[in-house]
């Protein structure tokens, strides 16, 4: 095979191999809606966090409007301190408020963010004051055992025979 | 007195081992030194990217799309259980990218490419090639093995591409195609699972290695085989013994070091 030849089969070779990485990079990554540029930072106290992870996505109404950038503990107040760049073009007012949320029923955690009403934005560098902490479920099962227990306990003993401690 | 005896095999067994990966390296450092010939006559890497890559592009890509339709049935069977069938995608591009695409790729690439080239430098020696070569005072390493290294460290990542790529198209078929899953849910549940930065470009980045790791052992049992018949067949045996060792080692560390956090 004469070496012309050899160097159109090398770079057709070549060829497919930068077809397969683009498509690798196009159709099964997300490279093509990554237009993401972020233009500030807002940060957030979250009492739980729950299995919040950093890269996550935060949304208003459905739309991704930023991402998780960075998750610490606060040792003064012990919060913990989520830093969220926020993508360009999206401004939220003052009294906006963040949740912690999840994505059906075992999916991703992900944080809403809630427009408030104020006429000022947040600027960058912000802190969002209203939060919600994730919805931890032991908690929710403990919190309703304790209730029924509770109701059950009050509705079945006698006054008097009482093991509850007085008050 | 035996205690004597197999003391000094044990200390001539680990001396041999040492000083086999400390002649490794210095091929690694010597080949690396004389590689300056892929700029100056770049025909001959192309050649060996042509011999080395074009002619493993068949098996590389017939091996991706049946470990692909193999993914996405077993896959199936299993999201199946949990009622997440969408899943499927994502199952399928991930194990590709991270895992299968570059290992089987550098596996199948020891066994395609790497006992050739081990073959050929061998019968070069045993032809008394090599030499012959050096007596013209033409350097056997950078005429002979620096274009077949650089060769196979280009050709392995692009094969890799080709087999992840066939592979999420073979597991796009049986799931899609043959099994019934939306086909919107199967690549939206891929692009948001897949990130090109830590899955993609981290496999691309495994397959570079698994590429100098595999060209670079073939090379040397070559290079270092008994010019006989025997010897050459023993370092081609090698080549993909030691290969695909050094690959699945490799990929354990590689991916410890990568997706640990």
């Amino acid at each position: 095979m004469s070496s012309e030849k050899t160097d159109w089969w090398v770079g057709l070779f070549v060829l497919l191999g930068g077809i397969a990485l683009a498509f690798l990079a196009l159709r099964a990554a997300n490279l093509s809606s990554f237009s993401f540029s972020p233009s500030y930072t807002l940060s957030a106290k979250f009492d739980n966090i729950g299995g919040l992870k950093v890269r996550a996505p935060v949304k208003s109404a459905g739309v991704v409007v930023g991402r998780v950038s960075s998750i610490t503990l606060d040792t003064k107040t012990y919060q913990a301190v989520v830093r969220i760049d926020m993508e360009k073009g999206f401004l939220f007012p003052l009294d906006s408020s963040a949740k912690i949320l999840t994505s059906g029923l075992l999916g991703e955690q992900y944080i809403g963010l809630e427009a408030g009403g104020d006429e000022t934005n947040l600027p960058d560098n912000g802190m969002i004051q209203y939060t919600q902490s994730a919805i931890v479920l032991e908690s929710l099962i403990s919190q309703f055992l304790f209730n029924t227990a509770e109701k059950q306990g009050s509705q079945t003993t006698a006054p008097g025979a009482s093991d509850k401690p007085q008050k | 007195m035996s205690l004597n005896t197999s003391l000094t095999s044990v200390g001539r067994g680990i001396r041999i081992r040492v000083s086999g990966l400390g002649t490794f390296a210095r091929f690694f450092w010597l080949l690396l030194r004389r590689s300056g010939i892929v700029f100056s006559r770049p025909r001959l890497v192309s050649q060996q990217i042509h011999f080395i890559g074009n002619y493993s592009l068949l098996i590389i890509a017939v091996s991706g799309l049946f470990v692909g339709f193999v993914l996405g049935l077993q896959g199936y069977y299993t999201l199946n259980r949990y009622g997440s069938e969408e899943a499927l995608g994502l199952l399928v591009a991930l194990s590709l990218t991270r895992e299968l695409g570059p290992v089987v790729t550098a596996l199948l690439f020891a066994g395609r490419a790497g006992t050739s080239l081990t073959a050929e430098i061998g019968l070069m020696k045993a032809g008394e090639q090599l030499a012959a070569m050096e007596v013209m005072a033409v350097d056997p390493v950078r005429r002979v093995l620096a274009p077949r290294f650089w060769g196979g460290v280009i050709a392995m990542p692009i094969l890799a591409a080709v087999f992840s790529m066939v592979g999420i198209l073979g597991g796009w078929v049986v799931g899609v195609l043959m099994i019934g899953i939306d086909t919107g849910a199967f690549w939206s549940q891929m692009q948001s699972g897949v990130d090109v930065w830590k899955d993609i470009m981290n496999g691309v980045i495994k397959s570079v290695v698994f590429g100098v790791a595999v060209t670079l052992i073939a090379l040397y049992e070559g290079w270092q085989c008994r010019p006989t018949p025997e010897g050459v067949a023993r370092a081609t045996t090698r080549t993909v013994v030691a290969g695909s060792l050094a690959v699945l080692g490799l990929d354990f560390l590689l991916t410890a070091l990568m997706f640990s956090n």
